[in-house]
């Protein structure tokens, strides 16, 4: 998870303005968040009409933003605060997606609940789903703010602290209709002739990425159910020692005590498995963000493709500018036939032609320097982003797998220790 | 020298290394534990030891029994009973006949007891045999309550008969009855016991259909003539109620294990998926590749123990549990009897009051109904003491090995996921990354 960075971090930083003492300090001290500490605090029920003036019942979700002053000093400032609902969540990643599509954007956490086991509600309004969204909100407005590039970005800022005419604000910026032509673009089919071997791989990676992480939250939840199962049924001999201690004499003490410790087994799986849901939530993170480092390698695809495309257009070009010189047709054109049948143009003909031709060489040479700028900037943002992700996807999902063993550590102990009471009791009977 | 009657052996204070409070040691001092058993059998030997009722003690032992004494394992048994007869099922084999294949388990026998010709035996059983023995033991010792055997009809197919499993489940149902008889002071002495210990030729035997009468066996014939019980003594009324709701409570309990491990074995199948997600993850990921299959390997691990757990429950707590319930069967049926045997008492009792004119005196036959009926009365009461007691060990010993077993599949799951934690927090040298 995301963290924010201290006031020492903030001091080093001060003597590395390109930020090239990298490794060594967080990124997040480079970013908004040494300005600034940002939560979700709360979620509340809201009733409201909506767009087609139907009551409906929603949550909100409020963002506390407050100054950090660098000196460190005991933080008196009250924070500031607005209310969000998920869909602004959603404007503002879309926006993120489009203004810079060479970074891997956090995801946003789950809109509806899946992969739920079924004791847990996938009802939105639930609390508990709720509650870990509110989390899921909270920890992506951190990462976005610990991110070099996207933590600079106005809109995001504005995002945080200005609760009146954002909406309006970043439809301004005219992303939405992009929006719509990146999502047809990502989806369209193409052929790339020379592919960048490294993206090829990252997709191939982010395929596998995604893959393992939905597997695994699909055993998991099995693997949840069956386990409820098995804590739960325990509970019946709570019930039935109690019942057979009461036509014991000598026995009848150890066996209601036992049956006690049952009860206690069977009730700590609901705990057991609620910490397991943070494991779940981790796992999910990874899940969606394979899904944008995915949208990062085919946005790289379409672009090799256009650069490629650009060429292409430009060196037909030259070869018509070549063929109208030396007065030979090479290449089939409809032009040349007509002329063919119909008689030779005139020399004028010829050079407006010509004229043409040159002029839509200039153009082409010049945007195929466009295309190539365009791509070989991409290439380089995009695989420094690549790094900046893949330190912090191994730190994040090693520190899951260890709290994933300390849970499992925990529940080991607990059930050695139920268990030796439970034996303690019937050894007394 | 040994005894006739059982309860006159003063050395029977030996038996128990644990024993502090037996009746011989109100004299003396707890008998400490010895390895040597000899010595304390002659250290007993030289003081003058009486029992409780006064009579005066032997002051020898037989050597053999205090040295098998050692060998053996003991019951904390705390009413003072011998123990010169040591019985133990076990070594099971097959055989494989042109008519058919079988089991036969060894049974040993080691005993001081003159009923036997020799001290100690060695023979093979199947379990026709032990089904013939408990069948006797039924018919000629009715008043009292008979050990049960293990299930005897196995659905072929479901179950495999010579699994190792299965024979050694009811190897161990087969020896805790024999011991079992064995420890009754009635039922140890009946002669077809004694046969099925000692004969090298027990089909030829049975063949014979000799019925051996024991004292207060066959001469009593009880005939569930419909008579109608007038009033049920309350301690037999409680014994019933008593066994009517344990049977019940068992028949719960049976079905919660039975339950749980099915819930159990599927929760494993689920588990069982996680291992090669986990490890497939690892091939792709170059940082993560080592955590990711210390993952892998922990949840292995957990799943092996589970699958432990699941099976020793199957093997070695629900036959028990079983067999409890068929125990407690055959005691109703028990109780059953001596209600009949008290109704034709009082019919036959009531018939004689009826007819006043007879001369005065209670009829011989009445008498002797009334001799049935004190008697199987006294032999259940004292059946039934001993069944609780041996019902509370044995349920100790099956609840206590039930959480045993629990506890272990926890710390093996425990250990595997503490042993991973170092790998998990080992970070890889970062310069040599950047490389």
């Amino acid at each position: 998870m995301a963290d924010s960075g201290g006031p020492e971090a903030a001091q080093l930083s001060s003597n590395d303005p390109k930020g090239e003492l990298g490794d060594v300090i967080p990124e997040e001290a480079r970013s908004l968040l040494r300005k600034m500490e940002i939560s979700v605090a709360e979620a509340e029920k809201r009733t409201g009409k909506n767009a087609v003036n139907m009551l409906e019942t929603y949550t909100v979700y409020l963002i506390e933003t407050r100054r950090v002053d660098s000196s460190a000093e005991n933080q008196n400032f009250s924070p500031d605060s607005l209310w969000r609902r998920y869909s602004e969540f959603e404007l503002l990643r879309n926006y993120l997606l489009v203004t810079y599509p060479f970074v891997i954007v956090p995801p946003l956490p789950e809109k509806r609940a899946e992969f739920v086991w079924h004791k847990l509600s996938a009802d939105n309004m639930d609390p508990d789903f709720v509650e870990r969204r509110r989390i899921g909100l909270e920890n992506f407005l951190l990462r976005v703010a610990s991110h070099p590039i996207l933590s600079n970005d106005k809109i995001f800022y504005d995002f945080l602290t200005e609760e009146n005419g954002w909406k309006e604000e970043v439809m301004e910026t005219g992303f939405q209709p992009k929006a719509d032509s990146r999502l047809k673009a990502l989806n369209a089919t193409f052929r790339v002739k020379n592919p960048d071997k490294r993206f090829t791989e990252l997709k191939h990676y982010s395929d596998e990425l995604q893959s393992v992480t939905s597997q695994l939250l699909r055993v998991r939840a099995r693997v949840a159910d069956r386990l409820y199962g098995v804590y739960k049924v325990h509970g019946n001999y709570g019930r039935v020692f109690s019942e057979w201690s009461a036509i014991e004499r000598e026995m009848g003490d150890g066996l209601q005590s036992a049956g006690h410790h049952m009860d206690a087994y069977a009730a700590s799986i609901d705990d057991i498995l609620e910490e397991e849901e943070n494991y779940a939530d981790q796992l999910k993170e990874y899940l969606f963000y394979a899904e944008a480092l995915k949208a990062v390698c085919r946005k790289h695809e379409l672009l090799q493709y256009e650069l490629e495309t650009a060429a292409q257009d430009l060196m037909s070009k030259k070869q018509q500018r070549e063929e109208l010189a030396s007065g030979t047709v090479r290449t089939f054109s409809l032009k040349g036939m007509t002329s063919k049948l119909f008689g030779q143009e005139t020399p004028e003909q010829r050079e407006a032609k010509m004229r043409v031709l040159e002029e839509q060489i200039q153009e082409g040479e010049e945007l195929l320097q466009e295309k190539k700028t365009e791509c070989d900037e991409y290439v380089r943002n995009a695989w420094s982003d690549m790094e900046r992700f893949t330190v912090q996807k191994d730190r994040d999902l090693r520190e899951a797998m260890i709290s994933y063993a300390v849970m499992q550590i925990s529940m080991c102990k607990k059930g050695i220790q139920v268990w030796t009471n439970a034996k303690e009791c019937f050894s007394k009977m | 020298m040994s005894a006739g009657t059982p309860k006159s052996l003063p050395s029977s204070g030996q038996k128990s290394i644990q024993d502090i409070s037996h009746p011989l040691s109100a004299e003396e001092s707890v008998l400490t534990p010895s390895p040597d058993v000899g010595n304390t059998t002659s250290s007993l030997g030289e003081k003058d030891l009486s029992l409780p009722n006064g009579t005066p003690a032997g002051t020898s032992s037989p050597g053999s029994s205090s040295s098998l004494l050692n060998r053996l394992q003991l019951d904390d048994d705390l009413d003072g009973e011998t123990h010169d007869l040591f019985v133990s099922v076990d070594d099971p084999k097959k055989h494989v006949s042109t008519m058919e294949t079988y089991i036969t388990y060894r049974v040993t026998t080691k005993t001081s007891r003159t009923e036997f010709d020799l001290p100690e035996y060695s023979l093979r059983r199947r379990y026709q045999d032990f089904d013939w023995l408990r069948n006797k033991l039924e018919e000629s010792q009715p008043t009292h309550l008979i050990p049960p055997l293990p299930e005897k009809f196995v659905m072929k197919g479901v179950v495999d008969r010579f699994s190792e499993e299965f024979v050694e489940t009811r190897r161990k149902a087969l020896d805790k009855f024999l011991k079992r008889v064995a420890d009754h002071p009635v039922l140890s002495f009946n002669e077809n016991f004694n046969v099925f210990l000692t004969a090298k030729d027990l089909n030829s035997y049975k063949k014979q259909g000799l019925t051996l009468l024991t004292k207060m066996g066959e001469s009593v014939k009880y005939v569930t003539g419909g008579y109608k019980l007038r009033a049920r003594p309350l301690e037999f009324a409680a014994m019933g109620d008593y066994l009517d709701i344990f049977t019940q409570k068992l028949g719960t309990i049976d079905r919660i294990a039975q339950r749980i491990i099915k819930e159990e074995s599927e929760y494993l199948v689920e588990l069982r998926e996680y291992s090669p997600v986990y490890s497939s993850w690892a091939g792709c990921e170059g940082e993560l590749q080592k955590p990711l299959e210390g993952v892998s390997s922990c949840v292995s691990s957990s799943s092996s123990a589970l699958e432990e757990l699941t099976e020793d429950m199957s093997e070695d707590f629900l036959p028990v549990l079983r067999e409890y319930v068929l125990y407690i069967e055959s005691m109703k049926n028990v109780l059953k009897k001596r209600d009949q045997v008290q109704a034709e008492y009082e019919a036959k009792l009531e018939a004689v009051v009826l007819r006043k004119d007879e001369k005065s005196g209670v009829p011989a036959d009445v008498e002797k109904c009334q001799d049935r009926v004190e008697c199987f009365n006294a032999d259940l009461k004292a059946d039934w003491d001993r069944w609780q007691n041996n019902k509370r060990q044995d349920f100790r010993q099956l609840l206590t090995g039930m959480a045993d077993r629990n506890i272990q599949y926890y710390e093996k799951c425990l250990a595997a996921w503490e042993s991973i934690i170092p790998l998990l927090q080992e970070k890889p040298d970062i310069k040599s990354e950047t490389d």
